[in-house]
């Protein structure tokens, strides 16, 4: 039973909380995306999301794909050629992407709320556009204009689709170690090496496939600071077939409609994006949008499987209420809402998705303020945000969003785990979202070795800073009183905790190591604490039924979400012993 | 040839309707609304003879208020060219017929040679309009098509009309003809279109402008006035059968023939 349905009124609510308008449609280049244009845009894609996605989401998991050894073609399941063309037709993929290469120029903004639709309804058919999106990206910022001339407009518009292929048989987090060989020749590279995990590496969507590929050139330095990065198309441009093929497909936990490829490179053409050896730094560059869009999948699914929980838990009458004056005697038992606890594992859910909902719109909005904004100060303090809060929604968006799947699972019993409902598909699917796009562990040592330090620590005071500009301006506005000072006080721990990491960290790495992911989800939880502020203060202005909703949500985040800040507190700084005194021979 | 299709909006299929304190109309505070189905699929008939260049140009025919300009943009950002808006104090608590009234004088004004209609609305179900427009123009009419072709100044429709039996009614245009669903997959917006949609201006045409006496519109022109609203039924509780699965199920047949007579 597919319930979903897409949460356009709270996106309108946070593009309306964070500013939209004046943050980012008042910027030149966006004068055409106000608020209301925005939202057509938004309502017409979810109106696709839910009629056209949706319903192949669950046939789409049984069935799976199809790998055809004889031609080493893949097929995917049905429906999703023609969902895939309806999808490039109406112009979604090319939301983001600029008008004269085929785009609608819309604010990134637009494209990340959006995609919590779409992976909602679908997530395997949502890599697709993702990994295409990741490509379009890196040609933009990195390619010349010979190659984006010849490849941007057919990935905008969906005639060709796009791929990432970093990871190797012996390399995934570190990719200092891949060894794919790019030999140049002519005006272009020759590439032979083997990659592994590629999704969407191979499949029948498109007429071609164009992968961006990590690789050595002969003459590059050792590890990381040796990687170039080339474009290989599938088909080359005079219509023969490059050196590229599919050596098979993985078989996994999700994400079943997804392939996941082995692709084999064989003195395959390519070209070569920006600079030779500077791969890396390249790469870097996209990785904020990518790892804010798997931050987004977290988000999606916990939402897609609250919507279904709390339809199922609306209807089951199982026990009766403690209290003995809620119990609805001409029933045989009392509707499970009565129950606290079920109560707890709904406003979990509930607390900590709309606050990620929020995270996103601001990540977002400052995305599009880093690269638009007329000032250099205004860019500046936008990026600093980008760059401290990405590794926090990647990581804790996806952690979160796995436990609330599986808190709504509990909810919902026995029928949870069925395949009566979609639920443990979306725990299946949402699962990986903790591992690709960096594991989150390479999120929180990104967060504590590199983000923290960076200018002397200036994003952190950036971040800060924003944060004490909401507590002056909310002086004078008594309802958001406790709000605030749990705000404040939690801002305190949290430069504490930041101290005495910086001190540990500077003199033993390993204590760093140790404590990064707990004190990663410390800045979380603290920084959604002060996206729950924004919100109440926009509440405050809409009134009605809509604000009496978010302060008693928000009110449930900041009694019963919130007190876990001091438990990672306290893991971030209990320090490395018990984990490096360990014994490894015990393990 | 320019296609009229006329666009009524309607709450969405899924929305729970109450009734309005004076206990005859809806309380639409909270409704959303959505183009009445039905006429999503005479809007996708419209577009696609204007795809295959057999209409020149498709124009959307709504009698509403603001509040209706959304659902008009959304049929422009579909593909519709124009669109004009019938709007008039006059016409307020018109029944079917001054509906029909309105759009036969905006079809006629804008020199339409072909309209097409939702078979019904899903609100109030009359399927009275399209009817009484075709009578009021003096064309004929092929009510709940689901397949139509044109062939010059000709048309060839096809309908069901019950028990398995199809018509196939052959005609000349100018013609109104309704749409039953299964004509056709009503298509998504393009963003582009949509972004064009938005700044497209929507006349808004009064009683003078149709030429139109106000008093055979609205509340004074109307023959049927509603009197009185009311929800339907509450449905009785279900039945828990209890005991023995095979006493249960003898229990159960008998109720599904004698009690529900379904068997
Ligand atoms: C379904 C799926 C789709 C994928 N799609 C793509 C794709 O399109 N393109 C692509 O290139 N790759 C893709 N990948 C690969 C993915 O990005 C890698 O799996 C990921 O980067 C982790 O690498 P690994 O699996 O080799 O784990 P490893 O790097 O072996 O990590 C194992 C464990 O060690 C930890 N670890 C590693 N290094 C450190 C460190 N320095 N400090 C502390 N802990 C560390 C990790 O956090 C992890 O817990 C995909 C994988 C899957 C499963």
């Amino acid at each position: 039973m597919q319930l979903y349905k897409a949460p356009n009124a709270d996106i309108k609510f946070n593009l309306e909380a964070f500013d939209y308008e004046g943050q980012v449609a008042s910027i030149d280049e966006y004068a055409d995306f106000d608020l209301d244009m925005a939202m057509s845009l938004l309502d017409e894609h979810a109106r696709f999301c839910e009629n056209e996605l949706l319903p192949l989401n669950e046939s789409g998991d049984r069935k799976g794909i199809h790998f055809n050894p004889d031609d080493a073609s893949v097929t995917l399941p049905e429906g999703f050629k023609e969902a895939f063309n309806g999808y490039k037709e109406a112009g979604f993929l090319g939301l983001p992407f600029p008008p004269e290469h085929g785009g609608t120029g819309a604010p990134l903004t637009l494209a990340a709320v959006a995609s919590e639709v779409l992976i909602a309804t679908n997530k395997a058919f949502s890599m697709c556009p993702g990994l295409t999106s990741g490509l379009i990206e890196a040609l933009e910022a990195h390619g010349s204009d010979d190659l984006k001339g010849r490849y941007l407009e057919n990935l905008i518009t969906g005639k060709w689709s796009g791929t990432m292929c970093l990871t190797e048989p012996q390399c995934g987090t570190d990719l200092g170690m891949l060894t794919t060989k790019a030999i140049p020749e002519g005006d272009h590279y020759r590439l032979t090496g083997s990659k592994i995990w590629i999704t969407f590496g191979e499949h029948d969507l498109t007429e071609n496939i164009v992968h961006l590929v990590l690789a050595r050139l002969p003459d590059a330095p050792p590890g990381i600071k040796g990687i170039s990065v080339f474009i290989v198309p599938k088909v080359r441009e005079d219509g023969t077939a490059n050196g590229v093929s599919c050596g098979g497909l993985e078989h996994k936990m999700g994400i079943h409609a997804s392939p996941t490829c082995v692709i084999n490179l064989d003195n395959a053409v390519g070209y070569l994006v920006g600079v030779p050896h500077k791969g890396m730094r390249a790469m870097f560059t996209m990785m904020n949008n990518a790892r804010l869009n798997v931050g987004v999948e977290g988000l999606a699914l916990s939402d897609a499987a609250y919507q279904h929980a709390l339809a199922y838990a609306k209807d089951r009458r199982q026990s009766r209420s403690l209290d003995p004056a809620k119990r609805e005697l001409d029933h045989a038992a009392d509707n499970i809402l009565v129950h606290p606890d079920v109560r707890r594992m709904l406003l979990n859910v509930k607390s900590t998705n709309e606050a990620l909902r929020g995270l996103v719109t601001y990540i977002a909005i400052n995305i599009d303020r880093a690269h638009h904004c007329a000032d250099e100060a205004d860019r500046q303090k936008s990026d600093d945000i980008v760059a401290l809060l990405t590794p926090i929604i990647k990581s804790y968006a996806t952690e979160r969003g796995f436990e609330n799947v599986s808190e709504c699972m509990q909810v919902m019993g026995g029928a949870g785990y069925t395949q009566d409902w979609p639920v443990e598909q979306y725990l299946r699917d949402v699962r990986i979202a903790l591992i690709y796009e960096g594991t989150n562990h390479i999120q929180a040592l990104d967060l504590v070795g590199r983000k923290l330090p960076r200018h002397g620590g200036r994003l952190l005071q950036t971040f800060m800073g924003e944060v004490t500009t909401l507590i002056r301006g909310s002086k004078d506005t008594p309802e958001l009183a406790p709000f605030i000072s749990a705000l404040k006080e939690r801002s305190k721990q949290l430069q504490a905790a930041t101290m005495e990491l910086a001190g540990k960290g500077m003199s033993d790495q390993e204590e760093a190591g140790a404590a990064a992911s707990n004190y990663l989800n410390l800045f979380a939880l603290t920084t959604l604490a002060y996206i729950w502020c924004r919100q109440l203060t926009h509440a405050l202005s809409v009134g009605g039924a809509q604000q009496e909703a978010k302060f008693q949500t928000a009110r449930y985040f900041f009694d019963m979400v919130l007190p876990e800040a001091d438990l990672y507190a306290r893991l971030a700084s209990v320090g490395k012993a018990p984990m490096m005194d360990f014994n490894v021979d015990y393990l | 040839m320019i296609i009229g299709v006329c666009l009524k909006q309607v709450p969405a299929s899924d929305s729970r309707i109450k009734i309005d304190g004076s206990g005859a109309g809806v309380d639409a505070s909270d409704l959303k609304m959505e183009i009445n189905p039905y006429d999503e699929f005479a809007l996708e008939e419209a577009l696609k003879l204007k795809d295959a260049k057999v209409a020149k140009k498709v124009i959307v025919l709504t009698v509403g208020g603001s509040d209706s300009e959304q659902r008009i943009r959304d049929a422009l950002a579909r593909g519709a060219d124009d669109a004009v808006r019938l709007d008039d104090a006059a016409f307020a608590g018109s029944d079917s017929l001054g509906i029909a009234r309105i759009l036969a004088a905006a079809a006629q004004k804008e020199g339409v040679g072909l309209i097409l209609a939702g078979k019904q609305a899903i609100d109030d179900d009359n399927s009275q309009v399209p009817a009484m427009v075709a009578e009021l123009l003096g064309w004929p009419q092929v009510t709940v098509v689901d397949k139509l072709e044109l062939d010059g100044g000709s048309f060839k429709a096809w309908r069901q009309s019950g028990g398995g039996v199809r018509d196939v009614v052959t005609g000349s245009l100018p013609a109104v003809i309704s749409a039953d669903k299964g004509m056709n997959t009503p298509r998504y917006a393009k963003l582009r279109g949509i972004m064009m949609a938005k700044r497209k201006k929507i006349p808004v045409y009064d009683a003078a402008a149709l030429g139109l006496d106000p008093a055979s519109v609205g509340a004074a022109g109307a023959k049927v006035t509603q009197v009185n609203w009311s929800e339907p039924p509450a449905r009785p509780p279900g039945r828990i059968l209890s005991g023995e699965v095979p006493s249960m199920v003898k229990e159960l047949v008998t109720l599904l023939r004698d009690e529900a007579k379904v068997l």
